[in-house]
Order: structure tokens, then C-alpha cells, then sequence
């Protein structure tokens, strides 16, 4: 579904998941190297790095996937 | 001492890091930068209040659950887990699901094939303006009222959790919804809620994880719950786990409802009711491009429904089996809302059940996770209240303006029309939070009248869908009728309580079962005066019922697909899957 001229909406939420998850994954790198003070529940888990990892790898999915020059190429295919 | 103001002075449940206000911030950039590029699409009637009728079944379909989604769901219903367990899972399963499958299955064509703007549209269609005026002068009324109440309770939250102004919190988050809707209209708004819908499945989905891992999966989390409640000398402990073996007796299961209640008052009146004639999730569904993906976007939206209780009721439960007091290490008892917040409650640093959300949320979450675990909630709270805005612009533009103030306006009058409405609707939403901030008793009773209307036009637009004898007269008066009882309903308990026992069978009842008799009671009004209307007055010829009636609507042939494209497959799946929940958590 196109947002409008070659942008589709799935590309959208691919660049929200991507800088979220790089944010989050760099966050979670940092505490690796410096543990805070004041830790949360489950810390060893690590939850920031995994699953910023998660979304960072599901937004560049989304993000190249429905990227705007692959979107034009196929729009050009088709017509 | 007012609770809002006695708020003013609580310590916030958490802190945010540069870190999350970055996360925050992007996440208001992005929706607007939505909205502005949007902005060229909605130059049309059909663009700017249908989405040109041309968005897919997957994007309609996450639309249709995300505008359901608000925070206060999130939030509320957690809560509503910790206070009741895991029957409040029943709101998203039998509450949901077999009703978003009916919609699909069997009513969707009716709405689609009318190409009608609205469900008030469709009753002016099927009965005439006299139903169509009670419908959707109540309905717009309503939902501007519940969007300025959702704002202000988003705006207490914010407050509670994380110390922010609620001056700030209101006119940030609503002129944003202004902004993005007003420029993109209805397109606007959905694709919104799609992205919305991914942050809050990315920000709220890790609590469960964590907590089942901490929990010791769901043995060890029933396990601590049984202990817990047991400890603290709760009735039925075991109860909390199980969704319907306690049903069998008002008085065995913390909600006091039997199963009659949840199987007839919310899966077959309130579910149905909402799922299929509330406006606000229906016109997500009717952008649909065709009626293929009309038919398959509520399915989509049921699949992922019946998932949402793992974001919503497990951190609920899981904070009845974890949660302890930091300082002294006892368990930690959630409160009602009004206990927590009042002069004393703050003293001894209560919490209300709504906050087992945000509690949770902090137990689990650090710099970054936090920021997108509170982005999910505002995303919530901006997908319900973009929902709410778009819904009501459309009912006013096309059912009260165009269809009583001005009866030949042009399709450009019309979109101008619907951006002002979205500029207005905002403002009065926001002159209901500030209402609500000075007379908090306004929140409960208009949520309460919005109940009121939903069950009643469920009886009405089924009758005039299912059956073709439905006079135009008996539409407006069992609609009336079937209103007037629910509020009659309502002020008879309010009034002398012990008619609790009359209206919901029970004097144990609780607050959401009282609420489900009376949909069951105020239904049945609404269909027993139709049908006795209908007997007695004349009804329309068939010529004026094509495309409108069961019988008198030839469906158009869909195209020819494989299995896997077939909407009554997929309805089927999550069918199956739909029991198979109920059979695990018995």
C-alpha cells in the first residue's frame, strides 16, 4: 500500500523499527561496557541488546524491502 | 481532596534517560511527517474521509485492532486483570473474536456494497432520517465526549508515571492528532495506526517475556499467584487462572458474572454490538479496496486480537504473582484507583490497579526499552484518539451536516467541512478533559452512557440487515426504546442498589457484569420493539431494499482464489484457534 508518489507505509515502520532497535542496541552495547548502578530486574538478560538487535534487523528488513527505489522499480515493471 | 490535584503531588513511578526522550521524540517527528506527506492525497470526499477506498486487507485490518487499542485499554485491562485474572481475557476472545468474525463473514458485504460513508449512513439507507439522526447526533456527541476523557485519564497517566505537566501532555499529544488527521484525513489516521500498531507490539511485548521468564513459565506463574492470593486470604485464589471452569456460579470466580453473562451480555450484545456498528472500528474496514479485502480485514484484525491478551492480561497477572514491595520485600497490593490517588493513599504509597502496567514496565526495562515501552502507550493513546476524531468528522460532515444543516453541499464544502470538524472535535475533546479534571465523577458516567447506545443499534442494524419485514418506524422507535431502558437500567441501581439483583441476577455482581446483563436486557428491548413495530406499521416495497437486505442483496462473485487467499478460510483458522484458547485456559 503506497503512501503516496513511491513511499509505502511498510517503509515507514521499517525506518521506525530500525532507529528504535539501533537506539536501543547501542543503549544496550553501553551497558554492557559500563553496568549502571541501579540495574533492572533480569539485567543479565541483556533484554536491550537482544531485542534492539530484533528490531533493528526487522526494520532494515522492512526498510530495504519497501525501500523507494525498489518501489519505483517494481511500479515500473508493472506498467 | 480532588484526586487530580492530590496527584499533583505524587512521586513518579519512573525516569526517563535522554536516551528514551529521544526514542519519544522521533516517534512525534515520524507521525507528522506522515501527515504532511499525506496531505496531497486528501483533496476528495472519498480521499479525505474513506481513504479512497483503496487500502489493502492487511492495513485495514491493522487499523481496524489498532484503533481499539488505546492506552487505556492497554492499561485499563491489565488492571482489570490484576483486580479480576484472567477472565478479563474473555474481552479479547469470546469479546471479540466470534463478533469481528460475524462482521467479516456476514455483514461486511451489506456495509460494502451500499457504499455507505457511515453506519448512521447505512440505517438512513435501510429505515430512514429518523434513525439515522438519533444514531449519529448520539454517536458524534459521545465520541468527542470519550475522546476528551480518554485524553485526560492519558494525561493523568503521564502525570502518575512519569511526573510530566498534564497541561503539556494534553496539548502536545492532541494537537499532533490534529495536525496528522486534519492534513491527511482518514488515510492519515490509518496509516498511523499501522505504525502505532508495531510500537506497541515492539514496546510492550517484552514484558510478558521476561516476566514468564522470571515467573518460571505459566506453571510457575499460576503456581506464585495460588500462593500469593492464598497468602493474602483471597477468596477462590485458584480462580484467577482459569477463564471459564469457575463460571458455573456468580459467587465462585472475583468478577461475580455467571457464564450467561459473558456468553450472551458480551459475546452476543456488547461484542457484537461494538465489533459490528460502532463507527470508530468500522470505517477502518470499510477503506477496504474490495470485498475480498473487506471481508478478510476483520480477520486479520481477529487473529492478532486474540494475541493481545499476551501485552495486556499476562502483565496483569504476572504482577498479582510478582510485584513486591521494594522497601520491605511483603507483596505488593494494587488498590482501586480512587483509594490510591487519595491524600491518604499517597501516604502509605499505594498504587491502583492501572498502574500495573507502567509497574511492570519499569521492573523490566532500562534506558531505551523504556522510552519504547512509554511510546507504545502514548502510540496507544494517539491511534484511539485519531480513531475517535476521524470517526466523528466523518458522522458529522456526512450524517448531521450534509444530511440535515446543508442537503446540497459540494464534495469540496464537504472536505473543508471535515478538516474544521477535526480542528473542533479536537478542541471540544480538550474542553472535556478540562471538565473532567474539575467533576472527575463526569468520567464514569459518560463512559457508562456510551454503553448505553451500543447495544440497542446492534439490535437495530441487525434486524435491518437480516430481516426485510424491518419497518422504517420500528428502526427509529426500537432504537429508542431499547436506549431509554439501558439508561433506565442504569438510573434504577444508581438509585437504590439493591436492584442489582433484578437487572444483573446477582447481588454479587460486579461493576462489568452489571454492565453485561443490562446490554443483554436493553438488546432484547430493542429487538422484541422492532419486531412488534414492524407487525403493525407498513413496510418498504423490495425495490427499495436491494443492496441493503439478506435476500434482497445479490453478493457480487468474487474473483476466483486458492485456499490460502480465501477470506472463510482464514475465518475457519482463527476459528479453531479461538477454541483451542478457550480449551487451554479452561
Amino acid at each position: 500500500m503506497k503512501v503516496g508518489g513511491s513511499l509505502s507505509i511498510w517503509f515507514f515502520i521499517g525506518i521506525s523499527l530500525a532507529v528504535n532497535g539501533a537506539v536501543i542496541f547501542g543503549t544496550g552495547i553501553y551497558e554492557l561496557l559500563h553496568p549502571p548502578e541501579h540495574q533492572v530486574v533480569l539485567y543479565n538478560l541483556h533484554a536491550n541488546v537482544w531485542w534492539g538487535g530484533i528490531l533493528l534487523a526487522l526494520g532494515l528488513f522492512f526498510s530495504l524491502r519497501f525501500s523507494p527505489a525498489r518501489e519505483r522499480a517494481r511500479l515500473a515493471s508493472n506498467s | 481532596m480532588n484526586p487530580a490535584l492530590a496527584m499533583l503531588n505524587v512521586p513518579t513511578l519512573v525516569h526517563l534517560s535522554p536516551v528514551d526522550l529521544v526514542i519519544i521524540v522521533f516517534y512525534f517527528a515520524l507521525v507528522l511527517a506522515i501527515g504532511l506527506y499525506l496531505k496531497e492525497q486528501a483533496n476528495t470526499g472519498e480521499d479525505f474521509f474513506m481513504a479512497g477506498r483503496e487500502m489493502t486487507a492487511w492495513v485495514a485490518g491493522l487499523a481496524f485492532l489498532s484503533a481499539n487499542l488505546g492506552s487505556l485499554e492497554l492499561m485499563g485491562w491489565a488492571g482489570n486483570a490484576y483486580k479480576y485474572g484472567i477472565l478479563a481475557a474473555h474481552w479479547y476472545w469470546i469479546g471479540a473474536i466470534p463478533a469481528m468474525l460475524f462482521l467479516a463473514l456476514v455483514m461486511m458485504p451489506f456495509y460494502h456494497i451500499c457504499k455507505t460513508h457511515s453506519v448512521p449512513g447505512y440505517l438512513k439507507l435501510r429505515f430512514g432520517s429518523g434513525a439515522q439522526a438519533l444514531s449519529s447526533i448520539s454517536f458524534a456527541f459521545m465520541t468527542v465526549l470519550m475522546s476528551g476523557i480518554n485524553m485526560y485519564a492519558m494525561a493523568v497517566v503521564m502525570r502518575v508515571v512519569l511526573g510530566w505537566d498534564i497541561n503539556v501532555s494534553i496539548l502536545i499529544s492532541s494537537v499532533t492528532v490534529m495536525i496528522y488527521v486534519a492534513l491527511g484525513g482518514l488515510r492519515s489516521a490509518i496509516f498511523n495506526e499501522v505504525l502505532q500498531f508495531f510500537l506497541i507490539w515492539a514496546g510492550a511485548l517484552l514484558i510478558p517475556i521476561l516476566g514468564l521468564i522470571e515467573a518460571g513459565g505459566w506453571t510457575g506463574l499460576k503456581a506464585k499467584i495460588l500462593q500469593n492470593l492464598t497468602e493474602l486470604h483471597v477468596a477462590n485464589p485458584g480462580a484467577y487462572t482459569h477463564a471459564w471452569s469457575t463460571l458455573g456460579s456468580f459467587t465462585d470466580n472475583p468478577m461475580g458474572i455467571n457464564w450467561v453473562g459473558i456468553v450472551f451480555g458480551l459475546g452476543a450484545v456488547i461484542s457484537m454490538g461494538y465489533w459490528t456498528t460502532d463507527f470508530l472500528v468500522v470505517q477502518r474496514v470499510l477503506s477496504a479496496k474490495d470485498l475480498r479485502s473487506a471481508k478478510l480485514a476483520p480477520i486479520i484484525g481477529a487473529a492478532f486480537k486474540m494475541m493481545v491478551p499476551f501485552i495486556v492480561i499476562l502483565p496483569g497477572l504476572l504482577g498479582l504473582a510478582l510485584l513486591r514491595d521494594p522497601h520491605t520485600g511483603s507483596l505488593l497490593r494494587l488498590v482501586p484507583a480512587d483509594l490510591a490517588w487519595s491524600k491518604a493513599g499517597q501516604a502509605q504509597g499505594l498504587h491502583g490497579y492501572d498502574e500495573v502496567l507502567p509497574l511492570m514496565l519499569a521492573r523490566y526495562c532500562g534506558p531505551g526499552l523504556l522510552g519504547l515501552g512509554i511510546t507504545a502507550l502514548i502510540a496507544g493513546f494517539m491511534s484511539g484518539m485519531a480513531g475517535n476524531v476521524s470517526a466523528f468528522t466523518t458522522v458529522w460532515t456526512y450524517d448531521i451536516y450534509g444530511a440535515l444543516i446543508n442537503k446540497n453541499a459540494s464534495d469540496e464544502s464537504k472536505v473543508r467541512m471535515g478538516r474544521w470538524c477535526t480542528v473542533i472535535g479536537v478542541i471540544i475533546s480538550i474542553g472535556t478533559a478540562y471538565l473532567v479534571m474539575n467533576a472527575q465523577s463526569i468520567m464514569d458516567y459518560v463512559q457508562e452512557l456510551f454503553s448505553f447506545f451500543i447495544a440497542p443499534l446492534f439490535g437495530t442494524v441487525i434486524l435491518g440487515m437480516l430481516w426485510k419485514r424491518a419497518t422504517p418506524a420500528a428502526g427509529f422507535w426500537g432504537l429508542f426504546a431499547g436506549t431509554l431502558s439501558s439508561v433506565g437500567m442504569y438510573s434504577w441501581v444508581k438509585l437504590d442498589p439493591s436492584a442489582v439483583k433484578y437487572v444483573a441476577l446477582s447481588s454479587h455482581a460486579q461493576d462489568q457484569a452489571q454492565n453485561m446483563f443490562r446490554a443483554l436486557w436493553c438488546w432484547l428491548v430493542c429487538v422484541i420493539v422492532t419486531v412488534v413495530v414492524s407487525l403493525v406499521t407498513k413496510p418498504k416495497p423490495d425495490s427499495e431494499l436491494a443492496d441493503l437486505v439478506y435476500g434482497l442483496t445479490p453478493i457480487p462473485h468474487e474473483e476466483k482464489v486458492s485456499m490460502f487467499h480465501s477470506p472463510v478460510f482464514w475465518g475457519v483458522v482463527v476459528a479453531i484457534a479461538f477454541v483451542i484458547l478457550q480449551i487451554i485456559f479452561w
